[in-house]
């Protein structure tokens, strides 16, 4: 398959489109160029992707990177994602080696952009989207783990001053019967 | 018509330069002045008491009596060298603006403004406390004069209008504009955005009985870096400078300053003189050639253009009919985004503008995303048009499939 059918195909029946349900994080970004827009959504289990979603406008290019990046990244870490996603930067720049590198699947059909840098923005956009959900992905853990360490030192607090009062009602109790 | 007046294009015979409205190619008249210039005139203007510097000033002066004769301006003093609309635009958003605006006023924009004739606006308004309002864009792109009639009243203070829509081509009826805006707002001023108008259409800025008006060189055959701004005598000495510096003070004490007369008061700093000997030759171009020939030329080509995209399946053009818009054809393949179709015509050596053309708030009003442009100058011809028509069908090939 030519690297332009190959694009096509993407663009026609992409992999992994739609929103995913209760997400770990997601972003949406814009390129205000062109007016494409692209929405990533990651969940993660251990610290890898385990399921990926994106959606949108976007041209053949935005879509077909997107549709491949899903395939790609899946079982992968933020660290492996960064050094993924700077491969295809490099591809996209015209790295002759990063063209040729079996890592990058079918994103190795993008090879051919580097001669139209314009159109570089539209097959980055989904990896920088994937990157801010990732991001979004790792605030939203702290926060939940902020909370809940604030929750759980609010129900300890509340706990203990139950069985503080449990202790002192029990106490009032074995005096009022004469008890030592 | 003179393609081989422009060295661009001559030297690429397969190339089909359809992006004017971004920004035209120079005929060798104008890099051939600008050269000359350099090598046979140039000094400081304004400073030097020595016959270079004499002669560097009188084509500078030269310069903006030409310009504004091109554009109906008897009173030269008042056009303004500026970078472009730009700067044009966002000067007196921070003079006039900053000085007259008041709190509870209101501006006034249209849905079909460049994003340059938009936001100077927008953040003028939350600056000064003023409303900002959008008169809205009929369905087919046109001014909707309902939509405007309404916001006007005696609190508006500005109305900032486009004379050609960037995105559409379509032309602003000033003549009913302009009279409106004097009768139900009395207090406004009226700022003209004329940066897709000058280029392509006759414009008499006296006649027009508007504030300012602005647009740039580079869209009308001059060099890049230089613009202009046309204002009312009477405002633009009573507005503040817009920079400070060398050329534009008259004395300057250790405790005041006072301003020099106009246009200089608003030309800090040495002045752009290589390229408003550009912008002048640019004009003198032009006026060979003739604005009205220039109109009709572009014309035909829209009506043509127009006429054969819109028999492509798929196709939808966007704005007024061909007849009532500048050399803009807008337009959407179905199943193909504008940007993909732009790569596909730049592989035939077609160039096109794709995207959302620096207007956000039109392509919103229209619901699209993003919208693939044409648009013509006078050296575009019927074969520029067929190649963009064989390049759209080509596209249409490859994404929707022959046959469709």
């Amino acid at each position: 398959m030519s690297a332009t059918e190959l694009i096509l195909t993407h663009y026609r029946r992409p992999h992994n489109r739609g929103t995913l349900d209760a997400p770990d994080g997601v972003a949406t970004r814009l390129n205000p160029l062109c007016g494409e827009q692209l929405t990533v959504g990651v969940r993660l289990v251990d610290g890898r992707v385990g399921d990926i979603r994106f959606d949108g406008e976007s041209c053949s290019i935005g879509r077909a990177s997107a549709s491949m990046m899903t395939d790609l990244v899946r079982g992968l870490d933020v660290d492996a994602i960064a050094a993924l996603t700077a491969r295809v930067r490099a591809l996209v720049d015209g790295d002759p080696v990063a063209a040729a590198d079996p890592a990058l699947g079918d994103l190795r059909a993008l090879a051919a952009i580097a001669r139209t840098p314009a159109r570089a923005p539209c097959a980055l956009l989904a990896w920088d989207a994937l990157r801010d959900a990732l991001d979004n992905a790792r605030d939203n853990a702290r926060d939940n783990a902020r909370d809940n360490a604030r929750d759980n030192a609010r129900d300890n607090a509340r706990d203990n001053a139950l069985d503080e009062a449990r202790r002192k009602a029990v106490l009032a109790a074995r005096v009022a019967d004469g008890l030592p | 018509m003179n393609r081989a007046d422009f060295p661009l294009l001559a030297d690429r015979p397969g190339l089909h330069y359809l992006d004017s409205a971004a920004s035209s190619q120079k005929p060798a008249a104008v890099l051939e002045a600008m050269r000359v210039f350099y090598e046979t005139s140039y000094a400081n203007p304004h400073r030097g008491a020595y016959e270079l510097a004499v002669a560097a000033t009188d084509r500078y002066h030269a310069a903006r009596e030409t310009v504004a004769r091109f554009v109906g301006v008897a009173d030269s003093a008042c056009l303004l060298f500026t970078r472009g609309t730009t700067e044009s635009l966002n000067l007196v958003a921070a003079t006039w603006g900053r000085a007259a605006v008041q709190p509870g006023d209101e501006i006034i924009v249209t849905r079909l403004e460049h994003h340059a004739n938009f936001v100077p606006w927008q953040l003028l308004a939350a600056e000064r406390g003023a409303t900002f309002r959008i008169a809205e864009m009929t369905d087919d792109g046109r001014l909707d004069l309902d939509s405007l009639r309404a916001q006007l009243g005696p609190r508006t203070r500005l109305v900032a209008v486009t004379h050609v829509s960037n995105a559409l081509g379509s032309i602003t009826p000033l003549a009913d504009v302009v009279p409106l805006v004097r009768r139900l707002a009395p207090n406004a001023a009226i700022v003209v955005d004329g940066a897709q108008a000058v280029p392509h259409l006759t414009v008499d800025f006296d006649a027009l009985d508007v504030d300012f008006y602005a647009f740039s060189g580079h869209k009308m055959l001059g060099p890049t870096g230089i613009g202009v701004l046309i204002g009312r005598r009477a405002m633009l000495e009573a507005m503040p400078p817009y920079q400070t510096g060398g050329d534009m003070i008259e004395v300057v004490g250790d405790d005041h300053t006072t301003w020099n007369i106009l246009p200089h008061k608003f030309e800090a700093g040495t002045p752009n003189v290589g390229d408003a000997v550009g912008l002048a030759a640019a004009v003198d171009y032009l006026t060979d050639v003739g604005m009205a020939e220039v109109r009709w030329h572009e014309r035909a080509l829209t009506e043509l253009a127009s006429e054969r995209l819109a028999a492509i399946p798929g196709v939808r053009i966007y704005g007024p009919p061909a007849a009532e818009r500048s050399g803009v054809v807008s337009f959407s393949l179905a199943e193909v985004h504008p940007h993909d179709l732009a790569t596909i015509l730049d592989q035939d050596g077609v160039c096109i503008r794709a995207g959302q053309h620096c207007a956000q708030p039109l392509l919103r009003r229209l619901g699209v995303g993003a919208t693939a442009r044409a648009s013509f100058y006078i050296y575009n011809d019927a074969a520029d048009v067929e190649a963009l028509v064989q390049g759209v069908l080509k596209a249409q090939a490859l994404f929707v499939g022959v046959g469709h």
